[in-house]
Formats: C-alpha cells, sequence, structure tokens
C-alpha cells in the first residue's frame, strides 16, 4: 500500500506543478493584456511619442520595429540558408566542420547584450555607422543566425534520403537537388522556424540599445525616399523599437503616463508575439498541403 | 560524306569539314565528340561548384563572425589590465567598482566581485526554483499527460519561450517588485525579484529540453520497469529519471547560461546598485545590468569605459564556461 500511496501523491504533485505552469502563463498574458488593451487605440498605434507630457503614442516605434524585422530577416535568410545547406548536405565529417558547429553553438549561447556590445563595437564605432537601422538590422543578423541556420539544417535533414537519390539519379547536380527538390519539400518547416524566429527578433530589445540606438527621430511618412534623413525607409537613421521603448520609459522615462504606455506597448508587443507563433503554425500546415499530396 | 576532324592548329584544337575524304597528310586527329564533352566541365559540375561555394562561404561568414566577436571583445576586455595596468585579482575579487576614482596607489577601483555575485545569485537562485517545475512539467507532458493536456503544455511552453524579455521586466517591475516589498521587506528592488523573473523566464527553456531528454529513453526501458511491477512513480524515479540524467543536466545548464546572459528583464528589477549584495532583498546589479547600464555613460577608451568591457568579457568567458560543461555532460552521458 506504501507504494500505491506514495505513487499517487507523486503523481498528484507532477499534476499540480504542470497546473502552476499553465496558471503562470495565464497570469502573465491576463495581466499584459487586461492591463494594456484599454490603452490601445488607433491614435495610441499610430501616434508620435512623447517624451515630457502624456498621451504619446508609438507609430514610430512600431513601425521601426517592423522594418528593423524585415531588414533582419532579408540580410539574415540567405546567409543561413546556405550555412544550412553546408550542415545537412554537404559538411564533410571533418574538424572543420566540428568547428563550424562548435562555432554556431557558441553564437546562439551568447548573451544578446554582448552581441549588441559587439555591434556597437565593430559598426557604430569603428564604421562609424553611428546608431543606425542598419547597425541595428546586422546585429539582430547575428542573434539570429544560429537559430535560423539550425532550424534550415533541421528542416532539410528532415527530408528522406530516397528524394536525394531520386535527383541525383536523374542527372541533377548536387546543388540542383537540393535547390530543386529537397528544399521545397523542406519549406513548411524553414517557414515555420523563420516566422518563430521574428518573434523573437521582434521582442529582443538587448541587442538594440546600441546599435539602432533609443532614440526615435520624428520620420515622415510622406517622404519614401531612403537616401533622404527623414523618411521611414532611411538606414542610417537611429531607431528605437517597441521593445526599447519598453526598457527606455521603464529606466528613465519621465513622461508622466509611462506605466500607461509601457502597458499598452507590451500588450501589443504580446500580440504580436502571439500573431507569429499562431501563424507560424497556420502558414507552415497550408504550405505543407500545398506542396504536399496531404488533404 | 562529311567528315568531321579536330587538326592542331598551332596548339589549339579547331574544328574542320571536309567535303570528300579525310585528308591524313597533315597531324590529325581524330577526336570522339563525346570524349571531348566528358573532359570538360559539365553544367551540372558547375553548378555544383557554384552551390559548394556559396554553401561554404555562408557557413565562413559565421565562423569569422563568432571569431571576430571573441577577438574584439577581448581586445577591448583586456586592455583594463594591460594598458590600465589593472591586476585581474582586484578585478575579481575587489568590492569596490568606481572606476572614475583611485585608491591610494593611484589604481582605478575596479573591484567587480558585487556584479559577479549578483550574476550568479540571481542564476542560481532562479534554476534552483526553476528545475523542480520543469522537470515536474516536462514528467507530466511525458508520462501523465493525455494528448490534451501534452498539446497545452506544449502551446504554453512555447508562448512562453516567445514573450519578449522588456515585457517580462515590465511584469518584474508591476508585479514581482510590489510583491516582493509587501511580503519579503526592503524595496522591493533586488536579487530575489530578478531571481523571480529569471525563474519563469528559463523555466520553458529546462522544461522543453527535459522533454527531449525523457522522450530519448528506450521505450523498453520503461515497459520492463512497468512488467516487474513497479509504480509509474517508481518507474519515474527509478528509470526514466536516472537514464536521462545527463540530458537534465544539460537542460539545466542552458537554463543558467540563459539566465547568466539575460540583461533587460533583470537590469529592470535589480535596482542597479554597484555594491556587495548584503542580503536578498538589497538592491544589487549583475554584468549585464552594469552593462546596459554604463557602456552609453562612459567613453570610449577611459578605464571605465575599458573596465564594462572586462565585464563584457567576462560574460563571454562564462558563456563558453556553459558550453564546455554541457559537452562535457554529454560525453559523459554517452558513456
Amino acid at each position: 500500500m506504501k507504494t500505491k500511496l506514495q505513487n499517487n501523491i507523486a503523481i498528484t504533485v507532477i499534476r499540480v506543478i504542470a497546473a502552476l505552469v499553465v496558471l503562470i502563463l495565464a497570469f502573465l498574458l491576463g495581466d499584459i493584456l487586461i492591463s494594456g488593451i484599454p490603452h490601445i487605440s488607433w491614435h495610441f498605434l499610430t501616434a508620435a511619442s512623447q517624451s515630457f507630457t502624456s498621451g504619446g503614442g508609438i507609430g514610430v516605434q512600431l513601425f521601426n520595429s517592423i522594418y528593423l524585422l524585415l531588414l533582419t530577416l532579408i540580410i539574415s535568410f540567405p546567409i543561413s540558408l546556405g550555412a544550412g545547406i553546408f550542415l545537412s548536405e554537404y559538411a564533410p565529417k571533418n574538424i572543420f566542420t566540428a568547428t563550424v558547429r562548435m562555432a554556431i553553438e557558441v553564437l546562439s549561447s551568447l548573451p544578446s547584450v554582448v552581441v549588441g556590445l559587439f555591434g556597437f563595437l565593430l559598426f557604430v564605432v569603428q564604421m562609424d555607422m553611428g546608431f543606425s537601422i542598419l547597425s541595428g538590422a546586422i546585429a539582430l543578423t547575428f542573434f539570429n543566425l544560429p537559430l535560423l541556420t539550425r532550424n534550415i539544417e533541421e528542416s532539410l535533414r528532415a527530408v528522406p534520403d530516397l528524394q536525394r537519390e531520386a535527383g541525383l539519379s536523374l542527372g541533377l547536380s548536387k546543388w540542383k537537388t537540393v535547390t530543386k527538390v529537397i528544399l521545397p519539400e523542406a519549406l513548411p518547416g524553414i517557414v515555420t522556424g523563420v516566422v518563430l524566429g521574428a518573434g523573437r527578433v521582434f521582442g529582443e530589445a538587448a541587442a538594440l540599445i546600441y546599435t539602432a540606438g533609443q532614440s526615435a527621430t520624428n520620420i515622415n511618412f510622406g517622404n519614401w525616399n531612403p537616401f533622404n534623413s527623414t523618411s521611414p525607409l532611411n538606414l542610417m537613421r537611429p531607431a528605437e523599437t517597441l521593445a526599447v521603448h519598453i526598457w527606455k520609459i521603464n529606466s528613465e522615462g519621465v513622461m508622466p503616463d509611462a506605466a500607461a504606455v509601457s502597458a499598452g506597448s507590451s500588450a501589443v508587443l504580446i500580440i504580436a508575439v502571439l500573431i507569429f507563433n499562431f501563424s507560424a503554425r497556420v502558414i507552415g500546415n497550408q504550405l505543407y498541403r500545398k506542396l504536399t499530396a496531404t488533404k | 560524306m562529311i567528315v568531321k576532324q579536330w587538326v592542331i592548329n598551332g596548339g589549339e584544337l579547331s574544328e574542320n569539314s571536309f567535303g570528300s575524304l579525310p585528308n591524313f597528310g597533315g597531324e590529325v586527329i581524330l577526336m570522339d565528340p563525346i570524349k571531348d564533352k566528358i573532359q570538360s566541365t559539365s553544367r551540372e559540375t558547375r553548378q555544383d561548384i557554384i552551390g559548394k561555394v556559396l554553401s561554404y562561404s555562408c557557413i565562413s561568414l559565421i565562423v569569422i563572425v563568432v571569431l571576430s566577436i571573441f577577438a574584439f571583445v577581448a581586445t577591448k576586455g583586456l586592455a583594463t589590465f594591460v594598458v590600465n595596468k589593472a591586476s585581474l585579482g582586484d578585478f575579481l575579487f575587489g568590492t569596490n567598482w568606481n572606476p572614475s576614482a583611485t585608491d591610494k596607489a593611484g589604481n582605478p577601483l575596479l573591484g567587480a566581485l558585487p556584479m559577479i555575485t549578483g550574476s550568479f545569485g540571481v542564476t542560481i537562485i532562479a534554476v534552483i526554483f526553476a528545475a523542480p517545475f520543469a522537470i515536474g512539467t516536462a514528467l507530466y507532458m511525458t508520462e501523465v499527460a493525455s494528448k490534451h493536456g501534452e498539446k497545452l503544455l506544449q502551446s504554453v511552453i512555447e508562448l512562453l519561450v516567445g514573450i519578449p524579455s522588456v515585457v517580462y521586466g515590465f511584469i518584474g517591475l508591476s508585479v514581482v517588485v510590489p510583491f516582493v516589498r509587501t511580503h519579503f521587506g526592503g524595496s522591493g528592488y533586488g536579487i530575489l525579484s530578478g531571481a523571480f523573473v529569471l525563474f519563469v523566464m528559463v523555466l520553458p527553456t529546462v522544461t522543453s529540453m527535459t522533454v527531449d531528454s525523457l522522450r530519448a529513453v528506450p521505450r523498453y526501458y520503461k515497459e520492463a520497469s512497468l512488467a516487474l511491477g513497479a509504480t509509474k512513480w517508481q518507474t519515474i524515479y527509478k528509470v526514466l529519471l536516472r537514464s536521462a540524467t545527463s540530458g537534465i543536466l544539460t537542460a539545466i545548464i542552458f537554463g543558467m547560461a540563459r539566465a547568466f546572459g539575460e540583461a533587460l528583464a533583470v537590469q529592470m528589477v535589480i535596482g542597479n546598485a554597484t555594491i556587495m549584495p548584503k542580503s536578498l532583498l538589497a538592491p544589487a546589479s549583475t554584468l549585464t545590468s552594469v552593462l546596459t547600464m554604463g557602456i552609453g555613460n562612459t567613453v570610449m577608451g577611459t578605464v571605465g569605459n575599458n573596465a564594462l568591457w572586462s565585464l563584457a568579457l567576462m560574460l563571454l568567458l562564462m558563456s563558453l564556461v556553459f558550453n564546455i560543461i554541457v559537452r562535457f555532460i554529454g560525453r559523459k552521458g554517452r558513456m
């Protein structure tokens, strides 16, 4: 009987722990959404932020976040695609591959603040690019590369070798086999990974504080010439993102409605992450259905 | 009849067509066009070369990035000791951090022990809390839950990973700090609050890696144990957890690495006082929090700035140490 009792107690404890974890998430989401959503309005989402008075919005920050995310994906996707293809298709079993794997592992576990500081040192200071969107996008690329590479490698690896043999036996080159046969089949997994990574990049702040900067300069949404300094598309302007904005107003904000603005911004950030998570799954499934014969 | 011949003209191959019989008088070599085709680089080979070049250059770029991160941060971080002649012992064990001031001997006050203590303090406490929760949740997902329960927990973990660290920091500021203030005393800012926030942040990392290692335990281990009449808990405790130990340890180390390197969420709740923490409730600071606060306020090349880079170097080395520990555990686990 003793063992039975022990068993029941232990299983109950495990259930309670799992329930607590669910409660923690429910509390977090509830707290953010309940305190934040009342502050979200069209004005809040589009207006410029205020430094000293209340009533500021997050329009510029929101645009910066999205723009920076797109730039980061544009830079990091091709690189990690190449690297992922190398690791899954070409990598010979030698010391070079072992070194590469270790480098990627180390890069993925580096604190993001260190990655940001490196970006600050190399791009902002040494290359004299100043606090700019471009420096920020490159720093975020470093941050995103290892995850994306690993995800692409795993998706490619999951494709059965039969497909590779089929491609090669048709007389295709290995490269064509990879790009025309393997890659399309791995695409759903890759896309899911990219979108999930996008969620992470969207919320990252530590790597951006000293690369993209902490100031949202006034931008003129009527001017889309990327070489003009007030244009939203300008690569060299400092750009505070939404996540950095939350950090900034909480550590040194002086506007009277700092708590409300950060609650609203946090809610927006969480909703964005939820959308990313949800769409990653939906897009992945849709693509998979489209590309394969699954119903 | 038209015969194609390849005639060597001054070392170059050229194609000649003859109206009638071939002329064997000159220096003429008959060559099979197929042989020629085989010997030259085909389109496929060229594609393969391009592919190889592309993928090798992408991967090399990543390696170069990692190497240059280390090179840059190390150069900057070592300058404190090489250029500013600070002593490594004082840096690691000194308790007085005030880079703009100097002691009687004229050395800058660069004792980083308060930050080192803070970093290790929040990390260890967070992981001590997180490990049982993570293992419990992982056991629930792999052994206890129904398919629905497992899916639910899976999404919970994914969402917890997805919440940005500034949001954790903001919740820490608006919920955890007041909670600690009313229930434990003090200002609410301190190592305890930092550890609470980190606990939630590392929980999903440790959980999902523990789940992976539990799933990797061969099914027949479990079956054998149950067939011997062991209860579920006995099976979990005596078989599953034992054979997944190295995986679980790896998960915990990864959690520690994440906690150690987390910057903003901790910085927002820890109080940022660069003094030796007297208790868990007193304001303290971590390596990352001092870095985020300080880099913007110091001038490049000054002692104060170099000292901050030394802290960054330390973070870098610690993340390397965590990696090495993980590799070591992995090797032990395989034997």
